[in-house]
């Protein structure tokens, strides 16, 4: 008891200090996550969380006899899967082509320009992307004019819609990645290529043996952390590009969620639907932060 | 040893040069278009004769976009929230990470109270009781649901905690032995020696607040609380009219129409620009501090 008194006179600033950050999320992650008991509720706003009457698992059943469920699964995973892999493999190779340049300002240059997109928010490069891949005077369509090409309704279109995203995601992000990989790629030991020119590896040689294996650690801890984002098909992006005619092709879990929910006013249905991804991606990203640590060595804190 | 590059060395090099400058004018050319655009007649950019120049300049779209005042209102309602959410999130980020980065002799209950702040990476409520909670909280309508829910950024904390660690331990041990308590040696010590920390958090917290759109479409009700992003988000993109008055929708398709929409864009794109080789400057750190730990 003595011990314990004295423990608190030596800490409690340290527990004051926590106070103010603790009642933040307490009020704003953990009170929303007794929400969650909405998923197994018909809830009624007018009766709250505790009045609105019980009813088990039928949010999931709804959901599961729900007619578009498998394409909006279907459609969060295959463009966040897409998303991914492009993610990995274009700023790796735009790092390993920048690396061959030898003058500095120029790498530096490279990378203040490609890595500005980032900045911006889905709302102003949607703006500008709606504008650019206009039908009807997009610059982009007057380009492929030129060449005999009729018109492509780019973002109306179910078969190119996937695809513009995967596209301008990457345009929107690649710079964050290429940064990364070139400060490993500048990390890799000059020795390295000089033993394996003496061994007689040209140029593709030491790229195979020498910048990706440098690079491996880091290859492995993004793509490890990238396991949590399967389910995170990019709403800020697709919510700000898609309409009613390529749900199809577009609608994915949180756009989803977003209509039941906010729209539609589905509290219950749109909590189990959020529920579901929700507990799937605590599953992912446990996973690959335990990967992370196991492969990479690495630590969140 | 230095030889001569071979043919195809040279030609690789000069491909490569020429390659990663068109990738980089890639990269550009969207911003440049719609800045062409933003100053070119409205005639001009209808028949779509813009590419990356503008045609028979005029500022007109500007003066149309600053004559509105429900764009200037947008636009000081962001600013607000920059720097209200800003100062907040800051405070609250140096006070949380500092016990966090204590070890556990020093602090014993240090990875329990970790934890429950990393859960919220982890696992969140989502969506719909999110919002139930912002609402039964009274926030709906007010500053309060854009700055309270960003306030604590756990990822920004987590950067703070692992820079505080790696500061030399004798200059705590010498300030406590001067007789400073943990607030002082916060405030005396490690504030002003993690200043470079603190100003890659500010800014990404910064540009988080400026760049943010979705809560302001969830939590404000009336769209002279918009923020700048979320009334963008409904005028430009949704072009959704429904909540103007009949004399109103005139006005509206005049901000809707191409010219002014790109000088909205580049307007809202503005500040990101201005702050951006700062950003990029401290990012590059940011990196580097994130990631050595011990």
């Amino acid at each position: 008891m003595n011990s314990l008194t004295r423990i608190w006179k030596k800490e409690w600033p340290l527990h004051l200090m926590l106070l103010p950050g603790l009642a933040f999320i307490v009020i704003f992650s953990y009170i929303p996550m007794t929400g969650i008991l909405m998923a197994f509720q018909k809830y009624v706003p007018n009766k709250g969380l505790l009045g609105s009457p019980f009813i088990g698992w039928r949010n999931f059943e709804l959901l599961m006899d729900y007619p578009d469920v498998g394409r909006i699964f279907f459609n969060t995973v295959y463009i966040a899967v897409m998303k991914i892999v492009a993610g990995l493999f274009v700023p790796i190779t735009i790092a390993i082509l920048l690396n061959e340049l030898r003058r500095e300002w120029m790498k530096r240059t490279f990378q203040t320009l490609v890595y500005l997109p980032h900045f911006l928010s889905w709302v102003l490069l949607s703006g500008i992307l709606v504008d650019i891949l206009s039908p009807s005077s997009g610059i982009l369509n007057q380009l492929l004019g030129w060449f005999g090409i009729k018109p492509i309704f780019f973002l109306g279109d179910n078969n190119w819609f996937p695809y513009v995203m995967v596209i301008s995601d990457v345009w929107k992000e690649f710079g964050f990645g290429t940064i990364v990989y070139l400060a490993a790629l500048t990390g890799i030991n000059p020795t390295l290529y000089e033993a394996a020119e003496i061994d007689g590896a040209g140029r593709w040689k030491q790229t195979l043996h020498v910048m990706l294996p440098g690079m491996m650690p880091i290859i492995v801890l993004m793509l490890t952390l990238n396991i949590g984002n399967v389910l995170n098909a990019g709403f800020d992006q697709i919510f700000n590009l898609y309409s009613a005619p390529v749900y199809e092709s577009a609608d994915i879990i949180d756009t989803f969620v977003y209509r039941m929910g906010i729209q539609q006013a589905q509290f219950g249905f749109a909590t189990a639907v959020g529920l579901l991804k929700s507990v799937v991606s605590f599953i992912f990203i446990s996973v690959s932060y335990v990967l992370a640590y196991r492969l990479a060595n690495y630590r969140i804190f | 040893m230095i030889m001569k590059p071979s043919f195809g060395r040279r030609a690789f090099l000069v491909c490569n040069l020429i390659f990663l400058a068109f990738i980089s004018f890639l990269c550009l050319m969207p911003i440049i278009h719609i800045l062409a655009i933003s100053f070119s007649s409205g005639s001009a950019a209808a028949a779509g004769k813009v590419a990356l120049w503008p045609v028979e300049f005029t500022t007109a779209a500007y003066d149309n976009v600053f004559g509105k005042p429900e764009y200037v209102r947008a636009f000081g309602i962001s600013i607000q929230r920059v720097i209200v959410g800003t100062a907040l999130s800051m405070l609250l980020t140096i006070v949380t990470a500092y016990p966090l980065s204590k070890d556990r002799n020093t602090f014993r209950l240090r990875t329990v109270y970790a934890w429950i702040f990393v859960f919220t990476i982890l696992f969140n409520g989502g969506l719909i009781p999110t919002y139930l909670t912002i609402k039964s909280l009274g926030l709906i309508d007010s500053l309060g649901a854009l700055v309270f829910p960003m306030a604590i950024n756990v990822f920004n904390v987590i950067l703070l905690l692992n820079f505080y660690r790696n500061l030399p331990r004798e200059l705590e041990d010498a300030s406590r032995i001067d007789g400073a308590g943990h607030f002082a040696t916060l405030w005396k010590i490690y504030v002003p020696l993690s200043l470079p920390a603190l100003a890659t958090t500010g800014l990404f917290t910064m540009v988080g607040h400026w760049n943010s759109w979705f809560d302001g479409m969830l939590y404000m009700n009336h769209p002279e609380n918009y923020p700048l992003q979320t009334f963008l988000q409904t005028v430009i993109i949704k072009m959704d009219f429904r909540f103007l008055k009949s004399e109103n929708v005139e006005l509206m398709l005049q901000l809707s129409d191409r010219t002014s929409r790109a000088a909205q864009i580049f307007v809202a794109a503005f500040p990101i620009l201005i702050v951006y080789p700062f950003l990029q400057r401290f990012f590059i750190k940011g990196i580097v501090m994130g990631s050595v730990k011990e």
